[in-house]
Parts: structure tokens; C-alpha cells; sequence
């Protein structure tokens, strides 16, 4: 992280008369007494929340807790069932996302509302271009665009579709595209579950100027790391209620964690076991044409394997290319037989099977109900010609106990789940293909930090009871915490490996960032 | 979004989805009362296997349609593509007349031709699709371009007959048929029942619902993607031949004029049935009712003479919209 926030934490607790922030700013927009319900449900209960400017206020809970139905209220999306809204001290009601808008309240959503075949700048303007007489005036737009970007640290063109992007650059174009819609308020969902440290880094800096800017902001991640780094104040949520609401200075990420569960967290990471001496797994000279060279690598029953690397180093390509997504040459070995390429089908025969780190878009058929996700990988188990719905009901409740799924209703469709309770249904879709070995690519994305611990919890069951898995994650604690040995990967390329007591941030970041030169200079 | 999961799925009205289950059947019975109220020989044996019996070609292609649709695919050749085969048929049929004799074995060989000949288009179409990658709608309106012109090529501009004492050894197969139910009739009803059974009950209707709704998870899940969309289309052109070798013995002949717009009403029969235009969901009993819907319309409005039945391209056009309008609305409930 840049000069910027170092500073701040300097000076700021130096001057203690002339700060201008404890004498009752006037928010710029605050809830007061808001309650949501939705038809016999109540989802948020009587909060008060304040935003104001020059002010980063964290919302954190647990998935559930009500954080996108405040963020939704505060930005137009949904109207409160009781409690008002006040913008500058007046009361105010709105009609629409695009009233909040006019109104300077802008939201970040997690999935972006981008058009992906629009150039960026056509993005940012869209629904209010800039025309001269009939016709659109795309040299203004386009420098305007510049101007935005570049404010943001951001090279990319103006003119590049936002499907050619890469994901980060996405979450840039749509800051851009609230900065030109002269956001005072800025609400972010999650605006760094899809980003590599790095990145978040660019990311909380931006979020630094634009708060020295006078922009008034609420920010919401699961990564209590970042939160205690950015935020000036935190609010807890857990079950609809308020449960904390305080000056982030002083407040330790323990603590957050432990308002948001509401019991205390015991270690986050269950106890390693020592693999089984047996290779089950072996990857030779993989090749994915144009993102992944020349990978090796072993796997040996019982263990927990680790895969870093930036986002873009190629850990998921590789990944796909193993399990037959992706075309490969080389030679990927189970059990020691040579694994049939291209094909997702031989290698679920086989025993081994991937976990997309995409659940909504490659994981689970977001229309369909519990049932029919969870069979789709292991249908042929439940079909004899025909298909055993009881059976594969029986296997539904199965599942429902033994991973926790918390659905209100067992024939509701998967997109109507929370994100946890997703990954919790692909986990247990995935195990029912009965594999021994499991490759998990991003096991925690966005989702609240109880989840997180009993995904952590399943993966060294699986490991204990002789199953081999590999976590490819961007979040280094997780590696660390559950892998035994870890594999970095930069630029399409496996960069080292350590283990046991080398398994340390210091060597991981260092494998993936510092053996390629372009890669160090342009950090 | 992850908040709102509880809530979302308490509001979902209960009542509102039974309404679009049986809103295609509800329009069906309501339309066969106005039917009998309008005129008193709609009921009669006569009309009733009459509308039957024309629903079947129609009908045995929409089944295909709607596995190719639920899958997320669009095959605008089949009415090209039917009248290309029917050419074929006759065309061998009446070459093999001094080898092979007027006899059912002859018969039974076109009937061979056809399904092949059905199943090839099928697997081509499905083959540009799936493996080389082409867009359905361009593929299938190409190969609807080709087999079209084909037909008129080989019928020289003209009509293609069937030889004549040919034909008459054949007609039985059109118009006569078990206790009373003529064979087309009954041909469209096991077609029917095995294609809702696939559709619901076997891994091949589900892989298709997955394909349709999404390709990528589909894809991560070990589905044999390509596999099971060139089966859609394989089974289509299938079903084209056996629609093919029921209507050949009806009229003995086929020409440049066979078959237009079929593909046309085997759509619009499976969107008033409820499947899903874009793909991930569809049902074969539906397409059942949608084809019959549209079947009686025709015919109530070719019995009574209160619109006239040159509008009846109107009143299905109209439907269809709505068919889709009322598919929407539910996805807005949702």
C-alpha cells in the first residue's frame, strides 16, 4: 500500500483540538429507525446508520445479516417499511435507484451492472452521453473517460470492450462510472471479494483520495483485514439488528468477528494432519496454450495441497486444464494411469473433481431447484434409464445435514440461496461424485466468516479421512492455514513450492511476485 | 443480494404458478367448449380424428422441437427438411419400383430412407452446430434455404408423385388405423408419452435442461455438451422422417409447397406450451397442448363462420405473443 494511508495514520492521531470529525458532522445521509420486511419476514429491524462525508463507514456481517438490504434502502433500490431516510439532514424518499443517483448516492454492486459487448467508455456514459445536436460526441466522452480513469490509476482504454477486461479493471470502470455520476455517496457491496491483494490495494487507496475528497462512503467486506485498515467507523450487524456500532480505532479484528458471530471464534483453522506417503496425483509438463507452461506437480493421499499466485497467474487455468476443461498438452496421472484429456467426464471416472470458483456462473444452475444441482455431476448414480427422484431426494437430505444447508425451503431454486449456503450445495455436489481427490478453487469467496469455518472444517475432514485436495486460493491466510504445502504460480508458471515451516506470506508473495522482472517493476 | 434470499422466497406467490402450469390446458378445454357450442359435429368421430390425425405431423416434429429448444437451441429447417425427405422417399420409392416390386417391402424400405435420410439432416445440423460452432439460427436457416430448394429441384419446379398402385397399398397407413384411432394418431402419442418420459425422467431431458439454462455449469458438471446438443438435433431430424412417412401415404406426393411454415407452428406449439424460448426448461405435454391449440383454432374457425379462416394466421400469431408475455410474467413473479 502507497504513501497516502501511512500518513493519515500519522498525522491524524496527533492533532487532537483541531479535528473537525467528533463535533456532530451532519451526515450527508443517514437511516433513521429503518426496519425491512418482506411479507411475513423481517429482515432488518429498527437501524440507525449515518454516512458522512469524508468518512469511511464499514458494514460487516455475516451473510444474512442484513447488509444488502441497508445498502439496497440507502441507495433507492428498495423503500424501507419503516423508518425514513435523511439526505442532509431533510427527510427524503426514493422513488428509484436513478433518484438516489440524482441525488449524489451512488451503489457499487458485487456483480457489476456492466454491458460486457460496450466499450468502457460507453459504459460509463451510458444512460447519459454527452451529444452534440443528434449525435453522440465521442471524442468528449472518450476524454472525459481518460480524465476519470486516469484519476483512478487506470490504464486501460477507454475504448476496450468490457468483456476483453480483466475483472479488476471491471470493478475501476464502474468507480469511474460513479465518479462521473458525482457521487457524494458511495456504496460498495463487496467491491474487493474478486480482487487479489494487489489490487485491493489500488483499490483502498482510490477509497483513501476519494475520502479525502470529501466523498461520504460505506464499505462492506468479509475481510475483516481490510476493514481494519480502511474504515473509520464499523457497524455490526447480525440477524437484522444492530448489534455494534463504533470508531474503527482500537477495534481489533477479532473483535469485529466476534460482534458479527456473536459467540467467540475459536481458531479459524482446524488442526493439520500429515499426508499419506502415497502419490495420488501426478501432474507432468502441462501445457494450457497461451496461460499455463510446463506445470509439475505431485499430490499424495490425505493431503492438503495449496496453489498461489495472483489472480491471472494461471492457477485456474491449470486447474481446468487437469480436470479436462481447457485443451492441454502433457500428461496428468491418477493413481498412477494416465488421465484421458479434454474430458470433465473421465476425469470425474477417474476420482478427481474440480470446484469452480465461479459458482454462479459455472457452478450451479442459479433456475433450478436444490435437487436437480445437486445430482447434475453424479446423475448417472440415480439413473438406471430412468431417474430416481426418491433416491436422489434421500441424497438431498443427506446433504442438507451433512454440509448445513441452510435452505428455508427444499424445492427453492439455488439463486435464491445465500452465497454460503451456494457453495456449501456445490460442495456437496461435488463430493456426491464420491471423488478422491478434490481440487477447490477459491473455497471462501464472499462468503461470512461462521461459513468460512466450517468449509475449513470439511476440507481437513476430507484430508483425514484420505481424501487429497488442493485449494487454490488468493487469500493467503486461508492457504496458509489449511495447506501443508504450497504451490506458487506467476505468469502462467509454477514459481516455487514451500512447505511446512517456509509455508509464510513473506515466501509466498515473494514466489509469486518477485521471480518474473515485469512483474516486480510493475508493482 | 445474499440478504434478501429469505425473504425472496416468502413472497413468491403459490397461487400464481399453478395458473401457468395449467394455463395452455385451461385454454384447450376452453377452447374445445367453444368449440362443441359452436358447432354440433365439432365432437363427432369424424372432426375429432380429422384434427387428431392433422396435429400428428406437426406434432410428432414439435416434441423433437422442444428438446432442441429446452436445450437451448432453434431448428427453422424441419419444414424444408420434411418436404426434402418426403421427395426423397417417393423419388427412391419410384426408382426401386422394377427391382424391388410393388409390395411392403418397398414400402417399408422408404420408410428406412426417410428416417435415415431425416437423421443425417439432423446430425448435420446439429454437427455445425454443436462441433464447428456455428450459430443455431444461422445454421438451421441455411439447411432450411438448401433443402428447400433441393425439393424444388428435384420435383423440377413441379410435383414429385408416388407411383400410383404404390400409393394405394400405402394410403392405409394415413387413413386407417387400431379400434378406430388412425395410425398417425396413435404414432404421435407414443412419441409423445417417450419424449415427456425423456424429458423428465431420464439424464438425457435433464443434461438438455442444464445445457439450456446454462452451458458453462453444465459444462463443469460433466455433461457431454456437444454430445447431447447434436442428440437434440439428431432426434429432430428422427422425428422429421417418421413425421415424413406418415404424411406421404395422405397426399402421395410432395413439391415445393410441402411443409411451409411447419417450422413455424412447431415453435409457436412449443412456446404456447410453456417451454422456455430460451432454453433450460421445457415440457413435452405442453407442446402436446400447444400443437392441439393451435390445430383447433383452424378448425373452429374453418366450422363456424363467424371469423374467416384466412385469419387464422392472425389468431395463432396472437397467441403466441401472448404465450410469451405470460411466460415473462412469470419470470417476473419469480
Amino acid at each position: 500500500m502507497g504513501q497516502p494511508a501511512v500518513n493519515r495514520a500519522a498525522i491524524s492521531p496527533v492533532p487532537v483540538s483541531p479535528v473537525p470529525a467528533s463535533p456532530v458532522p451532519v451526515p450527508l445521509l443517514s437511516a433513521q429507525g429503518i426496519s425491512r420486511s418482506f411479507g411475513p419476514v423481517q429482515v432488518l429491524f429498527d437501524l440507525d446508520f449515518d454516512l458522512v462525508a469524508g468518512q469511511v463507514h464499514a458494514l460487516i456481517g455475516e451473510n444474512g445479516a442484513g447488509k444488502s438490504t441497508t445498502m439496497k434502502i440507502l441507495a433507492g433500490y428498495q423503500p424501507p417499511s419503516a423508518g425514513q431516510l435523511l439526505l442532509r439532514g431533510q427527510p427524503v424518499a426514493f422513488g428509484s435507484s436513478r433518484q438516489a443517483e440524482d441525488a449524489g448516492v451512488v451503489m457499487i454492486h458485487q456483480e457489476f451492472n456492466l454491458a460486457q459487448q460496450l466499450t468502457v467508455e460507453e459504459n460509463i456514459f451510458l444512460g447519459h452521453e454527452i451529444k452534440r445536436g443528434p449525435f453522440l460526441d465521442k471524442a468528449a466522452m472518450q476524454a472525459e473517460s481518460r480524465r476519470l480513469l486516469d484519476g483512478l490509476n487506470c490504464t486501460i482504454d477507454p475504448r476496450a470492450r468490457v468483456a476483453d477486461i480483466s475483472v479488476p479493471n471491471r470493478q475501476m470502470v464502474e468507480i469511474a462510472k460513479a465518479l462521473h455520476r458525482k457521487a457524494q455517496v458511495l456504496i460498495m457491496d463487496e467491491p474487493t471479494a474478486v480482487l487479489t491483494e494487489r489490487e485491493t490495494d489500488i483499490l483502498l487507496d482510490l477509497i483513501d483520495r476519494l475520502r479525502t475528497a470529501g466523498t461520504a462512503i460505506l464499505y462492506t467486506s468479509h475481510k475483516l483485514n481490510e476493514i481494519a485498515r480502511i474504515a473509520d467507523r464499523v457497524t455490526v450487524l447480525r440477524d437484522g439488528h444492530r448489534v455494534l456500532t463504533t470508531d474503527a480505532k482500537g477495534l481489533t479484528e477479532d473483535q469485529m468477528a466476534e460482534a458479527m458471530v456473536g459467540r467467540e471464534l475459536s481458531n479459524l483453522f482446524p488442526a493439520k494432519t500429515p499426508p499419506g506417503a502415497q502419490t495420488v496425483l501426478e501432474v507432468v509438463n502441462l501445457h494450457v496454450p497461451g496461460l499455463v507452461q510446463d506445470a509439475s506437480f505431485t499430490l499424495r493421499r490425505g493431503e492438503v495441497l495449496g496453489f498461489a499466485g495472483l489472480v491471472g497467474s494461471g492457477r485456474t487455468e491449470l486447474m481446468e486444464g487437469i480436470v479436462g476443461l481447457r485443451r492441454t498438452t502433457g500428461q496428468v496421472r491418477v493413481m498412477g494411469k494416465p488421465l484421458k484429456p479434454g474430458s470433465v467426464l473421465a476425469a470425474r471416472e477417474a476420482g478427481l473433481v474440480y470446484l469452480t470458483e465461479d459458482r454462479k456462473e459455472k457452478g450451479l444452475l442459479l433456475g433450478k431447484n436444490l435437487r436437480e444441482n445437486l445430482t447434475l455431476l453424479a446423475l448417472d448414480r440415480f439413473t438406471n434409464i430412468r431417474i430416481d427422484t426418491a433416491a436422489e431426494e434421500a441424497a438431498l437430505t443427506h446433504a442438507i445435514a451433512e454440509f448445513d444447508i441452510r435452505a428455508g425451503d427444499r424445492t427453492m431454486t439455488a439463486g435464491k440461496m445465500s452465497g454460503g449456503n451456494q457453495q456449501k450445495l456445490l460442495l456437496a455436489k461435488t463430493m456426491l461424485a464420491g471423488p478422491d481427490i478434490v481440487i477447490i478453487d477459491e473455497p471462501t469467496r464472499g462468503i461470512d466468516i461462521g461459513t468460512k469455518q466450517q468449509i475449513y472444517g470439511f476440507i481437513r475432514h476430507l484430508a483425514a479421512s484420505g481424501k487429497s485436495v488442493i485449494v487454490v486460493s488468493s487469500e493467503l491466510p486461508e492457504v496458509i492455514g489449511l495447506a501443508g504445502r504450497v504451490i506458487v504460480m506467476a505468469s502462467g508458471r509454477i514459481a516455487g513450492e514451500v512447505t511446512g515451516a517456509d509455508v509464510t506470506e513473506g515466501r509466498i508473495v515473494r514466489l509469486a511476485m518477485g521471480m518474473s522482472d515485469k512483474k516486480a517493476e510493475a508493482t | 443480494m445474499t440478504d434478501t434470499s429469505p425473504a425472496s422466497a416468502a413472497v413468491a406467490p403459490r397461487g400464481g404458478l399453478n395458473f401457468h402450469v395449467l394455463g395452455p390446458l385451461l385454454a384447450l378445454i376452453a377452447l374445445v367448449l367453444l368449440g362443441a357450442w359452436l358447432n354440433s359435429n365439432f365432437l363427432s368421430y369424424g372432426n375429432v380424428t380429422n384434427v387428431l390425425a392433422r396435429s400428428a405431423f406437426i406434432g410428432i416434429i414439435a416434441v423433437g422441437m422442444t428438446f432442441v429448444i429446452t436445450a437451448g437451441g432453434i431448428d427453422l429447417s424441419v419444414g424444408s427438411m420434411a418436404a426434402f425427405v418426403a421427395g426423397l422417399m417417393i423419388i427412391v420409392m419410384n426408382l426401386l419400383i422394377p427391382t424391388m416390386g410393388i409390395g411392403w417391402p418397398l414400402i417399408l424400405f422408404g420408410m428406412a430412407v426417410a428416417l435415415a435420410a431425416g437423421f443425417l439432416a439432423g446430425w448435420l445440423n446439429g454437427f455445425l452446430i454443436a462441433k464447428i460452432r456455428i450459430e443455431a439460427f444461422i445454421v438451421t436457416l441455411g439447411t432450411m434455404g438448401i433443402y428447400r430448394s433441393l425439393v424444388t429441384w428435384l420435383a423440377d419446379g413441379g410435383t414429385l408423385s408416388l407411383n400410383s398402385e404404390l400409393r394405394s397399398l400405402y394410403r392405409p397407413v394415413y387413413y386407417s388405423g387400431f379400434l378406430g384411432v388412425t395410425w398417425p394418431i396413435i404414432v404421435f402419442a407414443l412419441v409423445a408419452i417417450c419424449g415427456e418420459l425423456a424429458m423428465r425422467h431420464t439424464a438425457f431431458g435433464r443434461h438438455c435442461a442444464a445445457l439450456g439454462a446454462n452451458e458453462q455449469v453444465a459444462r463443469y458438471s460433466a455433461v457431454k455438451v456437444d454430445q447431447v446438443r447434436m442428440a437434440t438435433y439428431t432426434l429432430l431430424g428422427m422425428l422429421v422422417g417418421l413425421a415424413t412417412i406418415m404424411y406421404v401415404p395422405r397426399l402421395g406426393s410432395a413439391s415445393a409447397a410441402t411443409g411451409v411454415l411447419w417450422e413455424l407452428e412447431a415453435i409457436a406449439a412449443v412456446i404456447i406450451g410453456g417451454t422456455a424460448l430460451k432454453g433450460g426448461y421445457g415440457r413435452v405435454w405442453g407442446t402436446v397442448i400447444g400443437v392441439l391449440i393451435l390445430s383447433l383454432i383452424d378448425n373452429i374457425l374453418n366450422l363456424a363462420s363467424i371469423v374467416s379462416p384466412y385469419l387464422n394466421g392472425t389468431i395463432q400469431g396472437v397467441i403466441v405473443i401472448l404465450a410469451v408475455v405470460l411466460q415473462r410474467e412469470k419470470k417476473a413473479a419469480d
